[in-house]
């Protein structure tokens, strides 16, 4: 066996994080994008470029204000040391947080413009129709947003596994608890453990072509609107 | 006021002003008639809500949907209207039967008053239930969007130039099934067309959009019949009747219909036999009609009508004058060169015999 | 005589490349992150004093090690260790001979809260931190020199879910200096200046707790003809270099 139990378990919790990292965007991102994707206010620019900021900037970058926010002088430190939540840093739950901001665009994104492709009028059919506002985004909206769904979760999911910047300079490199793989690869680069690193990197090329793979093929048959 | 639609509305938009004060019948097919970007579309979205006027009063046979001097706003899936729009524009992911029952399900059952059966059958769609929207035509499309319509059991039904999207075939396979529900239902209709065969055929009463205003607002007949309005002018322009079954010549074939009124003169066209006392819509183009002092019946012309000249006016080409004409009560339209129109003497309240060359059936 | 328009050629050519070496050599230099600041200060004079040109890039001694073996353009390696240059020579990697001990590490116990750890370094054993911050151990030598420091004061145990690894030295100390971590073990040079501690509060850790933290300089194979490299090894083996590193709080 190539990979040793740290190994798995870094697997693991990568794993867990992206899932749960994806979940938590796609319920975050769904209004964050349908505003974006409908509004006519000052603020869609503004609100548009926060969101996409993570696309441009260094992950580093979002790692060390994270590091600093996050901490116990820091407002957002502060506020959930309030709740009662204590200190996030170095904690699963730190990476969960770091990892929702860090992914962000790459759920928010395909979905406004699934939203954006939906246009007008299947919304106002459905109001003539009786559909109150929820009922069309539930009936209407989200089945003919379907693809963008499907993109947004693959595109969620993989950006946060591929995630090194952040976890680094937030996590603590705890086993099982913020050791992702990227950083176990890491690890194993820094400590000359080039086989464990082979085969780790290795299996996450796959993974990483496998998914895009997967978001290519599907793209062929997509649904319009007649 | 019950039994009428009243809509009084204001919205100001970047190419016009919509400015108009409707007031319709409460029942049969309401047409606004205009040219592209006359506001017709913008009212009819102002009925249904999708947009919202600067100022409006929107009343529907005496239930108030929108006032806006007191604020008053019914948002549009709150209002029991039918919206059939220009595309078919069917949910894509949804099948045929799923795309009529959208609406259906979403009213109490106690309020349904149209089944998914009465539904296809009227518009022939029962076939076509299990497919999906894109497999259809254009003209099954359309006729699944209105069933679909329908199928909510609107209260007003708002039509947005149904046909405008469909070709020649496409259109002539629509039409029977919009006089059916002319015919067979008692929900008021307002139809926005900017093509005056679809609005002679269907329409009773005419709205004439020009530039956001409503410059004409009356009864078919009547209103193709103003001298004052542009429609009088057409190479086209005519008027159309509702004429009662009344009689038939199974020799020469020749069905007879009675115009209304009491004193009404009656039209013979060829026509093989229809049932008596139904009613069929006919109609008589200005050019088809020329006018005699007296009745010669040594000629071919079948229909000779005794009138009574109402106004005349220059039409557009200066050789030809538009002459308005009373048959019994019924607006009748000539159109006549300015020539004979000194020979004759024409004059308001003359008495002559129209001689009509010919009377199209509609549908 | 059909060769002189050649050899002309030849000359001027040569003769540029002596005027461009002779004008001044810039030397590329790999820092382990603990070294940052003695080797700015130091850089300062030797620029000063040689004419010579120092460019630093600050990282992980494993991390540069990976580079070097793929051909990374550094001409002298300032580890945090002493076995990674010794593997390197292994390997033929440097030039035969160059290596030598530049400074000895001394590890610290730090906290940025005043009052905070005591001048004995009781405050571990109270275990009244949620997180002490170590860089780490299989990548960098203080890392381990802190696992060591744990083990022979019986705490590895007790400090186990509470451990946070920096991935080298430098985010050590980051975690600590935002106060993430109460404390941690960061190298005494990271907060240290002319002799006392300058923020926060410190234990520095006897040297009999943990293996001598050897940090080895080297000359590098592509440093081999590079006058400079070679006038900053004599340049670090100074009294002068001497007298800053010992500043910083390293042994010699």
């Amino acid at each position: 066996m190539p990979l040793d139990a740290s190994d798995l378990g870094a697997i693991w919790l990568t794993v867990k994080l992206a899932s749960l990292t994806t979940l938590i965007l796609l319920v975050l991102g769904t209004p964050i994008a349908w505003w974006l994707a409908r509004t006519r206010s000052w603020l869609r620019g503004p609100v548009g470029a926060v969101v996409a900021l993570p696309l441009v900037l260094p992950p580093t970058v979002i790692g060390f204000y994270l590091l600093i926010a996050l901490g116990p002088h820091g407002w957002l430190g502060q506020a959930t040391q309030a709740l009662g939540l204590g200190s996030v840093v170095f904690s699963f739950t730190g990476l969960v947080i770091g990892s929702v901001i860090y992914s962000m665009p790459f759920v928010v994104q395909p979905l406004q413009n699934a939203f954006g492709a939906i246009g007008q009028r299947p919304l106002e059919v459905a109001a003539t129709l009786r559909a109150s506002p929820w009922d069309t985004f539930v009936h209407v909206v989200l089945p003919l947003a379907r693809p963008g769904f499907v993109t947004a979760s693959i595109l969620g999911f993989a950006h946060t596994v591929g995630e090194f910047g952040v976890v680094l300079m937030i996590g603590g490199n705890i086993p099982d608890k913020t050791r992702v793989v990227s950083v176990q690869i890491f690890d194993h680069v820094e400590a000359m453990e080039y086989s464990q690193a082979h085969w780790l990197a290795g299996a996450m090329l796959v993974f990483s072509f496998l998914v895009l793979l997967l978001l290519y093929a599907g793209r062929r048959g997509k649904a319009g609107w007649s | 006021m019950t039994g009428s639609i009243v809509a009084r509305l204001e919205l100001a938009r970047d190419d016009f002003t919509l400015d108009v004060d409707l007031l319709l019948p409460g029942r049969g097919i309401s047409a606004l008639f205009g040219h592209s970007g006359s506001g017709k579309t913008s009212c009819l979205r102002c009925l249904a809500g999708l947009e919202r006027a600067a100022s409006a009063y929107i009343e529907i046979n005496g239930e108030v949907w929108e006032d806006s001097a007191s604020g008053y706003f019914q948002a549009p899936h709150l209002r029991p209207v039918g919206y059939v729009f220009q595309e078919a524009s069917l949910f894509p992911h949804l099948s045929v039967r799923s795309n009529l029952e959208f609406g259906w399900r979403r009213i109490a059952p106690g309020e349904r008053k149209v089944s998914l059966d009465q539904a296809c059958q009227l518009l022939g769609i029962g076939h076509l239930l299990a497919r999906r929207p894109a497999t259809l035509s254009g003209g099954e499309a359309q006729r699944v969007g209105i069933a679909r319509a329908l199928l909510s059991s609107p209260r007003l039904l708002l039509m947005d130039e149904p046909l405008a999207a469909l070709d020649g075939p496409r259109k002539r396979e629509i039409l029977p099934y919009l006089e059916r529900l002319h015919d067979e239902l008692e929900i008021p209709l307002v139809y926005v067309s900017h093509a005056q065969d679809e609005v002679a055929r269907l329409a009773d009463h005419l709205v004439l959009l020009e530039q956001g205003q409503a410059v004409a607002s009356g009864p078919i007949g009547e209103t193709l019949a103003r001298l004052d309005l542009s429609l009088a002018q057409g190479e086209d322009a005519g008027v159309v009747f509702e004429g009662l079954v009344v009689g038939h010549d199974p020799h020469y074939d020749l069905l007879d219909l009675r115009l209304p009124g009491s004193s009404a003169p009656l039209l013979r066209i060829a026509h093989p036999a229809h049932v008596m006392g139904s009613t069929l819509r006919v109609k008589v183009q200005a050019r088809d009609v020329s006018l005699a002092l007296a009745a010669d019946s040594a000629s071919s012309i079948l229909n000779r009508l005794p009138v009574r000249v109402r106004e005349s006016r220059p039409a557009d080409n200066p050789a030809h004058v538009l002459v308005s004409l009373d048959a019994g009560g019924n607006a009748l339209l000539a159109r006549i060169t300015r020539y004979s129109a000194d020979q004759l003497g024409l004059h308001p309240g003359q008495a002559l015999f129209a001689q009509i060359k010919s009377v199209a059936l509609l549908g | 005589m059909r060769i002189r328009p050649l050899h002309l050629a030849a000359t001027a050519l040569a003769s540029l490349i002596c005027l461009n070496t002779a004008w001044a050599d810039e030397v590329q230099v790999a820092v382990a992150a603990n070294f940052t600041a003695p080797i700015q200060a130091i850089a300062k004079d030797f620029e000063k004093d040689t004419g010579h040109k120092l460019v630093a890039a600050y990282g992980a001694t494993g991390q540069f090690y990976a580079q070097i073996k793929n051909g990374a353009p550094f001409e002298v390696f300032l580890a945090a260790d002493d076995s990674t240059p010794a593997k390197l020579e292994q390997e033929n990697e440097i030039v035969p001979g160059s290596r030598f001990t530049y400074a000895i590490g001394t590890l610290a116990l730090w906290s940025a809260k005043e009052g905070y750890v005591d001048a004995k370094g009781e405050v571990l054993k109270k275990n009244a931190y949620k997180h002490l911050s170590i860089a780490n151990p299989k990548a960098a030598p203080y890392g381990l020199a802190a696992t060591q420091v744990l083990d022979k004061l019986n705490l590895t145990e007790a400090t186990k879910g509470k451990i946070v690894e920096g991935q080298n030295i430098t985010q050590a100390f980051q975690f600590v200096s935002t106060g993430n971590a109460e404390l941690g073990f960061v190298a005494l040079s990271q907060i240290y200046k002319d002799g006392k501690v300058t923020s926060g509060s410190a234990w520095i850790v006897p040297s009999a707790l943990h293996d001598p933290i050897r940090q080895d300089a080297v000359i590098l194979n592509k440093g081999k003809d590079n006058a400079a490299a070679k006038a900053l090894v004599e340049y670090l083996k100074g009294p002068k270099a001497a007298a800053v590193i010992k500043s910083y709080g390293y042994e010699i």
